[in-house]
C-alpha cells in the first residue's frame, strides 16, 4: 500500500471490517489495498482529475449563470467513485446514485461533452436538457441515475440487485449515498429485504462528514456507518475514501463476497467534500482549516500522484496527463456552452412512452 | 334459555356466505373455542369457534348451503341444565332464513345495478360468448394470462403468495408461477415500491400491490419522485413499467385512516397512467393492458367490488385501450359521469330517472389519466346536463376537474352548472349512520340529476 505522509482523522489509515458478533456467522475477508500496475495508476489518475477539473469548471460556469439549480459538486471525493467502480462489469453490473453524480458518471467513461451539456440544459446533454445535474441516467452504461431525493437509490438500487437476481445475469449491483441519506428509513427497509432475499447489491455510504450543514455527530446516534446494516446481518467495511487503492481493494473484497451468492454488504467511504453541499453553500458550519487540512494531508489525488512517482512513473508524464485532461474539460464546457437549447417542442415529449 | 348462534360477518365487507360444513352435530356438547363449523367467504374459509358453553340444540341452516346472509341464525345452543334435546316449540325455532338486518350491518355503500340498456363495449364483437366472473377472478385472470405471456412479469407485495392475498385477488399465483415471481414481502412499503420501481427500471415489469392504496401514503415518493418522473427526466432514456395496484375508496366501517380515494391525487401527476375500473371485464382487460403498457400505472380496485359478478367476454385475450371511457347506458337528457364503484349508482339512478321520464347517459371514465374528455364532451353536446358521481371527496376532485374542463371546452353546450355529487368534506366517519351519510348514494344522484334537469 502507498502510504500517504501524516493523514489527518478524517479520513482513517486503514480499512476496518465489522468485529464478529459472538456467533459464527461468516464474515468477508479483509481487504488488501490493490496492486495497481503502472498502466492502472495512470488511468485511475486520469479519471480522478478528470472528475476534479470537471467540477471545478462546472462550478465557474455556474458562477457565470450558464448552470442553474442545486449543483452537487464531488470535488475531494473522486477515489471512491473511480476506486470502486473501475473494480465493476461494465457489462452486466449497474450503478445507482444520488444528486451528487458528475464523478460517477465520469467514472464510467461517459462522455464529458454530454453531462456538461446537461448541466447548461442544452438538447444535447444526455437528458436532452430535461434532468439538468440532479437527474442523469445512462441506461447504455448501465449507469441508473441521478435521483434527486435523498435515500431513494437505495431502494432503486435494491430493485436493480432483485432485478439481476431474478435474470440469473450474475451482475451486481452498487448504490451509493451519502451520510445524510443513511438516516433514511427507506435504507433500512432496503437493507431487510436485500439481506432477508439474498440480493447482490452493494450498498456504498460515501461519508463525506456531513449531511448538508449537519455533521455526522450531529445526527447520528450510531456515527460508524459501517455498522448500520449490523441488526440485518449485513456486514460492514470502513474504508479509506481518499484511497483509490485503499477503495478498490475494498471493492474487490466486497465484490467476491455479493457473486457468491452471500448477499448484501455495506461499505463506508470515509472521505471529505472540499466544496459547499451545493454551490450555494457557503459552508459556515466547518472551519476553513479544517478544509485545508484535509486537502494538504489527505487529498487523493495528491496520495496518488506520489504512488505514481514510486512506480516510475515521471513528472513529465503526469504533467501531459494534467494538459490533456485541462483540455477534455475546456472542451466540454465549449461544447456545453454553445450547444443549443432544447427545442420548445420537447416540453410535451417523453412524458409517457407510449400514446392512449 | 337457547343461545342463538348467527351467521357471522368475517370481514368488513362480508354480507353473506356459504356455510361448508357443521363440524358438530344436534345434541353435541361444546364449550368455548370449539370449532362448531366451517364458513366460506367469497375470500377465504374460516372457521366459526363456540363462544358460550351449552349443547348443540339445534341446527337450523344445513351444511352445503349458499348465501347465508349475516344475522341469520344458523343454530342454536341450550345452556347448561337446559333441555338439550331440540325444541319443539316453533316459538324457540322461529328459523329466520332471511334475518332482520341488524342496525350494525353494514349497508352496501352500492346496490348491484340493474345491468338494463347497457351498451355494448365497442371492443367486444355481438355474439361474444360471455361468462361470469367476481372482479378479484377477472384482476387474478389478468394477471396470471400476463404472467404466462412474458417472464419479466412478477407479483409483489404483502400477503400475496402464501397467504393468497390479503383479498384474495392473487390466489393462485404462488402455485402457479413459484416463489421466485410472487413475493411476499415485509410491511415495508416505502421499501418494496422502491424495490419495485427500481426493478422496472432495471428491466423488470413489476406489478406491486398495496393492501390498499392508504399505506401506499407511505410509498408515494417513488410513485410520483421515482416511478412518474424517470422517463421524462432521462430524456426518455430510462423506463419505468410498472403497477402499483390495490384496492382504493372507503370499504365498510373501517374508519378514516383506512377509507379514501387517491384517485384524484395520482391523476393530477403527468407521467402517470391512472386506471380505475367498474366492472370486471374492463377490470381485467384494463388490467392486462396496464402490464403491457411501458409507462407507470396506477391501478385503483375497489374492496366493494371484489366480490360482485359480472358478465365477461369470452375471449382469448381480452385487452382494453388504455384512456377511453365506456357509455354504460344512452341517454338524451342528463350525462352522469362517474368512475369505479361510483358507476353502480350512477346507473341505479339512471334507470330511477327513467321511471320518471328522465333519460341519463351514464359514462364510465374507466381511466382518469389521460382523461378521455371527448367521450364526456360529446355526451355533454348531447344532453346539454351533467353530473359527476364520485366516491371520494369533492375538492379537488375527478369531479372538479371534470366540471373545469365542461367550462373550458363545452360552455355552450352547458344548459345547467355541471354539479359534483361525491362523499362528504370529512374524514369517512365510523358509526354506521354516520358512514352513510357521508358517502354518496343513489338519491343524491337522482337529486343532483333532477336538478340539472330543472325538475328538482
Amino acid at each position: 500500500m502507498a502510504k500517504a505522509p501524516a493523514r489527518k482523522t478524517a479520513a482513517p489509515k486503514k480499512t476496518a471490517s465489522t468485529p464478529a458478533a459472538a456467533s459464527n456467522r461468516e464474515t468477508p475477508r479483509e481487504p488488501v489495498p490493490y496492486a495497481a500496475t503502472p498502466e492502472e495508476l495512470e488511468k485511475f489518475y486520469r479519471e480522478m482529475l478528470l472528475i476534479r477539473r470537471f467540477e471545478e469548471k462546472a462550478g465557474q460556469l455556474y458562477g457565470l449563470g450558464l448552470i442553474g439549480g442545486f449543483c452537487h459538486l464531488y470535488i475531494g471525493q473522486e477515489a471512491v467513485a473511480v476506486g470502486l467502480q473501475s473494480a465493476l462489469d461494465g457489462d452486466k453490473d449497474s450503478v445507482i446514485t444520488g444528486y451528487r453524480d458528475h464523478g460517477h458518471m465520469l467514472a464510467y467513461g461517459i462522455d464529458p461533452k454530454v453531462i456538461m451539456a446537461e448541466l447548461t440544459g442544452r438538447a444535447a446533454g444526455i437528458s436532452k436538457g430535461k434532468g439538468g445535474s440532479m437527474h442523469m441516467f445512462s441506461v447504455e452504461h448501465k449507469f441508473y441515475g441521478g435521483h434527486g431525493i435523498v435515500g431513494a437509490q437505495v431502494a432503486l438500487g435494491t430493485g436493480l440487485a432483485f432485478a439481476h437476481k431474478y435474470r440469473g445475469d450474475g451482475g451486481v449491483a452498487m448504490a451509493y449515498f451519502g451520510d445524510g441519506a443513511a438516516n433514511q428509513g427507506q435504507v433500512y427497509e432496503s437493507f431487510n429485504m436485500a439481506e432477508l432475499w439474498k440480493l447482490p447489491i452493494i450498498f456504498v455510504i460515501e461519508n463525506n462528514q456531513y449531511a448538508m450543514g449537519t455533521s455526522v455527530n450531529r445526527s447520528s446516534a450510531e456515527d460508524q456507518l459501517y455498522r448500520r446494516g449490523e441488526s440485518f446481518r449485513i456486514p460492514g467495511m470502513q474504508v479509506d475514501g481518499m484511497d483509490v487503492l485503499a477503495v478498490r481493494g475494498a471493492a474487490e473484497a466486497a465484490l467476491e463476497w455479493v457473486r457468491a451468492g452471500k448477499g448484501p454488504i455495506l461499505l463506508e467511504l470515509k472521505t471529505y467534500r472540499y466544496r459547499g453541499h451545493s454551490m450555494s453553500d457557503p459552508a459556515k458550519y466547518r472551519s476553513r482549516e479544517e478544509v485545508q487540512a484535509v486537502r494538504d494531508k489527505s487529498d487523493a489525488i495528491e496520495h496518488l500522484k506520489k504512488a505514481m512517482i514510486d512506480a516510475g512513473i515521471g513528472e513529465d508524464r503526469i504533467k501531459d496527463i494534467d494538459k490533456e485532461i485541462r483540455a477534455v474539460v475546456a472542451e466540454s464546457a465549449d461544447f456545453a456552452e454553445s450547444a443549443p437549447e432544447p427545442d420548445p417542442s420537447e416540453l410535451y415529449t417523453d412524458v409517457l412512452v407510449e400514446q392512449y | 334459555m337457547a343461545i342463538e348462534l348467527k351467521m357471522p360477518a368475517l370481514s368488513p365487507t362480508m354480507e353473506e356466505g356459504t356455510l361448508a360444513k357443521w363440524l358438530v352435530k344436534e345434541g353435541d356438547a361444546v364449550k368455548s373455542g370449539d370449532i362448531l363449523a366451517e364458513i366460506e367467504t367469497d375470500k377465504a374459509t374460516m372457521e366459526f369457534e363456540a363462544i358460550d358453553e351449552g349443547t348443540i340444540a339445534q341446527i337450523l341452516v344445513p351444511e352445503g348451503t349458499d348465501n347465508v346472509k349475516v344475522g341469520t341464525v344458523i343454530a342454536t345452543i341450550s345452556g347448561e341444565g337446559e333441555e338439550a334435546a331440540p325444541a319443539p316449540a316453533p316459538a324457540a325455532a322461529p328459523a329466520p332464513t332471511e334475518a332482520p338486518a341488524p342496525a350494525a350491518t353494514p349497508a352496501p355503500a352500492a346496490e348491484k345495478p340493474a345491468p338494463a340498456m347497457r351498451a355494448a363495449d365497442p371492443s367486444i364483437p355481438t355474439g361474444t360468448a360471455m361468462v361470469k366472473l367476481t372482479v378479484r377472478e377477472a384482476l387474478r385472470d389478468a394477471m396470471a394470462e400476463e404472467m404466462r405471456a412474458d417472464d419479466r412479469i412478477f407479483v409483489m407485495g404483502e400477503e400475496v403468495a402464501e397467504y393468497q392475498g390479503a383479498y384474495k385477488v392473487t390466489q393462485g399465483l404462488l402455485d402457479e408461477f413459484g416463489p421466485r415471481r410472487v413475493i411476499d414481502t415485509p410491511i415495508t412499503e416505502y421499501g418494496f415500491a422502491g424495490l419495485g420501481a427500481g426493478a422496472a427500471m432495471g428491466g423488470l415489469k413489476p406489478v406491486i400491490e398495496f393492501m390498499t392504496f392508504n399505506f401506499a401514503m407511505q410509498a408515494i415518493d417513488h410513485i410520483i419522485n421515482s416511478a412518474a418522473k424517470t422517463n421524462y427526466m432521462s430524456g426518455g432514456q430510462m423506463r419505468c413499467p410498472i403497477v402499483f395496484r390495490g384496492p382504493n375508496g372507503a370499504a365498510s366501517r373501517v374508519g378514516a385512516q383506512h377509507s379514501q380515494n387517491y384517485a384524484p391525487w395520482y391523476a393530477s401527476v403527468p407521467g402517470l397512467i391512472v386506471i380505475s375500473p367498474y366492472d370486471a371485464a374492463d377490470a381485467k382487460g384494463l388490467l392486462k393492458a396496464a402490464i403491457r403498457s411501458e409507462d407507470p400505472v396506477v391501478f385503483l380496485e375497489n374492496e366493494l367490488l371484489y366480490g360482485r359478478s359480472f358478465e365477461l367476454p369470452d375471449v382469448e385475450d381480452y385487452v382494453l385501450p388504455i384512456g377511453k371511457a365506456r357509455i354504460m347506458r344512452a341517454g338524451t337528457d342528463v350525462t352522469i359521469v362517474s368512475y369505479s364503484i361510483g358507476v353502480g349508482l350512477a346507473l341505479e339512478a339512471a334507470d330511477a330517472l327513467a321511471g320518471e321520464g328522465i333519460e341519463a347517459e351514464v359514462i364510465d371514465l374507466r381511466t382518469l389519466r389521460p382523461l378521455d374528455t371527448e367521450t364526456v364532451l360529446a355526451s355533454l353536446k348531447k344532453t346539454n346536463r351533467m353530473i359527476v358521481v364520485e366516491e371520494g371527496w369533492p375538492t379537488c376532485s375527478i369531479a372538479s376537474e371534470l366540471a373545469m374542463v365542461a367550462m373550458e371546452q363545452g360552455f355552450d353546450d352547458l344548459d345547467a352548472p355541471v354539479l359534483r355529487v361525491t362523499d362528504e368534506d370529512v374524514p369517512l366517519p365510523y358509526a354506521a349512520n354516520l358512514e352513510k351519510a357521508a358517502l354518496v348514494d343513489v338519491p343524491r344522484v337522482i337529486a343532483a340529476a333532477k336538478t340539472v334537469c330543472n325538475r328538482g
